[in-house]
């Protein structure tokens, strides 16, 4: 038999609630310790106790992270999904089960591992009776990592990490995993192909979730203000702020320079948040989708008043309450349209667990220099699960508070301020906020219509022009979002765009494509809205280009569409959401599906389409001529339309 | 819009602070004539003034609906946000972390927080925010002209809504049965009472609720509403009269003290309110009590009128969070970035 090694995919199969998450992170742990590319994704139910629930790892010596849809390895602990589990172990494959589930095994195709689970904890005189069946979790990853070859120093470690240091649990636990170990090593005969040999290939990296990295890099941006309310799969970000507040913002005396305020509901988180920002805070909230459309009223109301603040929209799959523990990509129309009347919202989109720590930090000197909501989008599936990671990078430029006026501004300016006027043209007025002592200083905020001194009025041309003004804000704000991630290949035929947690997938399927099916792709990974000008470029420079997403309808390439009128028949939707992370296994067949062999590069066509306005003319030029540029930040640009 | 600062030997309409009346003025009201809105505004300005309290010091709030407008008539020198339907209470919260030494003055109505806003209503109240929580209380919605409110009373008949066939919400009945701290009632008909207790709930530290009774006099002004000036001036029982005593006055009114009919608290900053009693014997300061006058005045039809419930032992939000002194919107990059070594340490810790 040929081995494989380090490319395989392994799940387990618990019942929710019975502690298996330690055993699972362990694994995930040990191997990423071992110097292996590996990837964990929880799938579970939306439910305490009791029910279904699965953790998938997969192993990739290529560095390849996106869930896969075959698992070589499974582990089956729980009794109501065994027959499930059983029939899903790939042919070839190996399974291990806990012996005190007695069901037929009618597969001869595959490796089968009886483990008496309950037998080797009950004989382990260190685990008391009420720890037996979390600790009996333990005695899988000690039978995987004997048959497997996972390195039991580097459970140990990974334990030590797990209970932070404290001996006794990591004792107890250890005991399980070597009682594991030593039982497979004298009772199970290798009879499966996979293997996990060390590599070099996480060195220097961390491991982290989404939604931890989000919390930390809101710190360092300062953050002082956080008002939610607990739904899944948003709560562990707003935990991860008191987790490590007290930490990074420790003081001599004692006291705090920051607040999180657990709120009656989302109404309430978010109208705290914008409150908060209103008088000159660093303000947060972090919820999902139901949270979101709860948080609609205000949204517009801090649009409108011109308010900053920071909303973090971990997305789960809706309509409705939909499945709160499974991931989508499916609010982002709603976000960018939020709010009845003419609304236009600032997005950052997050490409894994890296950016959201740099988007945390970012989303409020963009709010504060915009004065406006910016709404941060990840998903459950970034969040929550834990991915590879580069460290967490300082942030490159101090804070950016925007255009704020305090009392020797006003000193200076001897009192002449309005404020909503547009003095530098770009469409950002200035701002006091409360407890500024200048007689001069104050204003009334209102979510009615207002001049530029922030009267009342319902004067035509007073609406009318501030609306226009809030217009070219938004117009504004595309040199201060980031833009997009590019990344090309020589020889490319066809554009990709994603945005999100799907990079892992597209990047698998562009080596599917390239190496089984002979198609070169440029990806274009989109990281804001409104658009940089970086994103017409890259339209102007493909015949067909794919967006690729998690939802039904295709909601990215609904705004691309907008966006770019004179592009749309290039654009090719490959969305998809069933709830699950995203796979290349979908991604490859969306692409090849609408996939036209025939037509060749664009460079000729595409300086026909785009003569429309000299916007579209200079971003294809650009594209032909040179490299557009890839990570710069985005320079003033000339798009302002008309 | 700002006076010149007073000269020595200024004339006496200048405060303590400085300022004279006009500097505690808003924008000419657009209320109708004769609304109760614009004489409890202009209590506002009074008592303000006679507090020589520093606008700056002061943030108005508001949610939707007429009452929530009239924080233009007042204080423009102060910062205000006049927010979405009842929501008033989580902006409040929000923005006054900002700043600490400020202190709200929020103004409310009926609907806007017995209505849309009850949740966050009760949950100011549970968070003791610092601030002047003012009910204008018509039992009737103006702005849309004149549909019911969940504090008019029931059998009431209003034009094109028939009669309410609900028992009313009793605004100091919520507030106290959600912990407020402070809970006062009065009639706008009663000017000087509702200057008194103004005065007395913005020296509370913590949420200080006014329900003021401010009767509509377009549409609910028939002489039998419960939210009527006839109504309200023939059936209002005051618990007691109230007299706000600055920290910085020495002058106690002697007299009135050997009365011994006379109770005094204390509030947070060393003034006094006294409350001669008039024939109850009151003690504001017994939650039991409180809830007792209340529902006996409903049952009885009395508009109790004056301090229902004070409490000045409970923390405000600032020592409840443990906030630093310096107000958090003047902490600068070097109180809120933490060091390059901390993100060391965090990557350190990501396994």
């Amino acid at each position: 038999m040929n081995k494989i090694v380090n490319d395989f995919s392994i799940i387990v199969g618990t019942k929710n609630g019975s502690g298996s998450s330690t055993a699972n992170n362990t694994i995930l742990r040990a191997i990423f310790k071992m110097g292996v590319p590996v990837s964990g994704k929880n799938l579970f139910p939306s439910n305490i106790q009791g029910l279904p629930t699965w953790y998938t790892i997969r192993v990739s010596k290529d560095g390849f992270t996106a869930r896969r849809e075959v698992n070589e390895i499974v582990i089956a602990m729980n009794p109501d999904s065994f027959v499930r589990d059983l029939a899903s172990v790939a042919p070839g494959g190996a399974f291990f089960y806990a012996d005190d589930i007695k069901l037929p095994i009618n597969r001869t195709d595959i490796a089968v591992y009886p483990m008496p689970v309950k037998k080797i904890v009950r004989e382990d005189p260190n685990v008391p009776a009420d720890f037996r069946e979390l600790v009996g979790n333990m005695v899988y990853v000690g039978v995987l990592a004997q048959m497997i070859g996972i390195d039991i120093e580097k459970i140990q470690a990974a334990l030590e990490f797990h209970f932070k240091g404290k001996q006794k649990p990591i004792a107890m636990n250890m005991g399980a995993v070597r009682a594991g170990a030593e039982w497979a090593k004298a009772n199970l005969e290798k009879k499966d192909p996979f293997y996990i040999e060390p590599m070099d290939k996480t060195h220097g990296m961390i491991m982290a979730d989404g939604n931890t990295a989000a919390a930390i890099g809101s710190i360092f941006g300062g953050l002082q203000f956080a008002a939610w309310y607990p739904i899944t799969p948003a709560s562990s970000l707003a935990e991860a702020l008191n987790d490590y507040f007290p930490m990074l913002r420790k003081r001599e005396d004692g006291k705090h320079t920051y607040a999180v305020v657990q709120a009656e509901d989302e109404l309430a988180a978010v109208g705290m948040a914008i409150g908060a920002g209103w008088s000159g805070l660093r303000a947060m909230t972090s919820t999902s989708g139901p949270g979101l459309s709860l948080m609609t009223e205000f949204a517009g109301l801090a649009y409108f008043a011109e308010v900053p603040v920071v909303i973090w929209d971990v997305q789960r799959i809706g309509p409705s309450t939909g499945l709160p523990t499974r991931t989508s990509q499916g609010d982002l129309t709603f976000v960018n349209f939020m709010g009845h009347g003419d609304t236009q919202a600032v997005i950052l989109l997050p490409g894994g667990v890296y950016e959201c720590f740099e988007f945390g930090w970012k989303a409020f000197d963009i709010a504060e220099r915009l004065q406006t909501p910016v709404f941060v989008l990840s998903d459950l599936d970034m969040g929550m699960n834990q991915w590879m990671s580069k460290p967490f990078q300082y942030p490159d430029k101090p804070m950016d508070r925007g255009k704020i006026l305090w009392e020797k501004d006003l000193e200076e300016l001897k009192g002449n301020w309005a404020r909503y006027l547009d003095k530098d043209g770009d469409g950002i007025p200035y701002r006091t906020v409360p407890g500024n002592q200048h007689p001069m200083s104050a204003y009334f905020t209102r979510g009615t219509g207002h001049d530029e001194h922030a009267r009342y009025s319902e004067e035509a041309h007073v609406w009318y022009n501030n609306m226009e003004r809030l217009k070219r804000k938004y117009e504004t704000a595309r040199q201060y979002v980031p833009a997009p991630d590019l990344r090309e290949t020589k020889g490319a035929t066809i554009g990709i765009i994603g945005y999100g947690s799907t990079e892992a997938a597209i990047t698998e399927t562009m080596h599917q494509l390239e190496t089984e099916h002979g198609i070169k792709a440029d990806f274009l990974r989109i990281r804001a809205l409104p658009f940089t000008k970086e994103v017409g470029e890259f339209l102007a420079k493909h015949e067909q280009i794919f967006v690729v997403e998690m939802n039904r309808d295709g909601q990215m390439n609904q705004l691309l569409t907008i966006e770019y009128p004179q592009f749309a028949t290039r654009l090719k939707s490959v969305a998809y959401g069933d709830g699950m992370p995203a796979s290349a296994r979908w991604v490859r067949e969306g692409i090849l599906a609408k996939y036209e062999a025939k037509k060749a590069p664009a460079k000729a066509k595409a300086k026909a389409t785009a003569r429309r306005t000299s916007v579209r003319k200079a971003a294809v030029k650009s594209s032909v001529k040179k490299k557009s540029s890839v990570k710069s930040p985005a320079k003033k640009t000339s798009s302002r339309k008309k | 819009m700002t006076q010149p600062l007073p000269m020595a030997g200024a004339p006496a309409n200048v405060n303590l602070a400085g300022l004279t009346k006009n500097d505690y003025r808003g924008a000419p009201s657009t209320l109708c004539q004769g609304c109760g809105h614009n004489s409890i505004a202009n209590q506002i300005i009074t008592a303000m003034y006679e507090l020589s309290v520093k606008p700056e010091k002061v943030v108005k709030f508001s949610g939707i609906g007429c009452s929530s407008k009239s924080p233009t008539y007042f204080m423009n020198r102060s910062f205000g946000f006049n927010s979405l339907h009842g929501r008033m209470p989580s902006i409040a919260t929000g923005a006054l972390f900002g700043d600490h030494t400020l202190k709200g003055l929020g103004v409310s109505g009926d609907g806007d927080t017995a209505s849309i806003g009850m949740g966050q209503f009760k949950h100011i109240m549970r968070r003791n925010v610092n601030m002047v929580y003012i009910v204008e209380n018509n039992g009737v919605y103006g702005l849309t002209k004149g549909q019911f409110s969940a504090t008019a009373e029931k059998g009431l008949s209003l034009k094109k809504q028939g009669t309410n066939p609900y028992m009313p919400v009793d605004i100091c009945m919520e507030a106290l049965v959600s912990n407020a701290t402070f809970v006062a009632r009065s009639f706008a008909g009663n000017p000087k009472q509702v200057k008194e207790l103004l005065k007395a709930a913005f020296a509370h530290k913590g949420i200080a609720v006014l329900d003021i009774i401010s009767p509509c006099v377009t549409f609910n002004n028939q002489t039998n509403a419960y939210h009527s000036y006839t109504w309200g001036k023939d059936h209002e029982a005051p618990l007691h009269d109230i007299t706000y005593i600055a920290p910085r006055s020495e002058i106690i009114l002697e007299q009135e003290m050997q009365e011994g009919e006379v109770r005094e608290v204390t509030m947070h900053d060393g003034s006094i309110v006294i409350l001669k009693n008039l024939e109850r014997g009151y003690d504001p300061t017994n939650r039991f009590e409180a809830m007792r006058a209340l529902e006996e005045a409903q049952r009885n039809d009395w508009l109790i009128t004056g301090l229902i419930y004070v409490n000045t032992e409970k923390p405000g939000l600032e020592e409840t969070f443990n906030l630093v002194d310096t107000p958090l919107n003047r902490l600068t990059e070097a109180d809120l970035r933490p060091a390059p070594e901390l993100l060391d340490k965090i990557n350190g810790l990501m396994f």
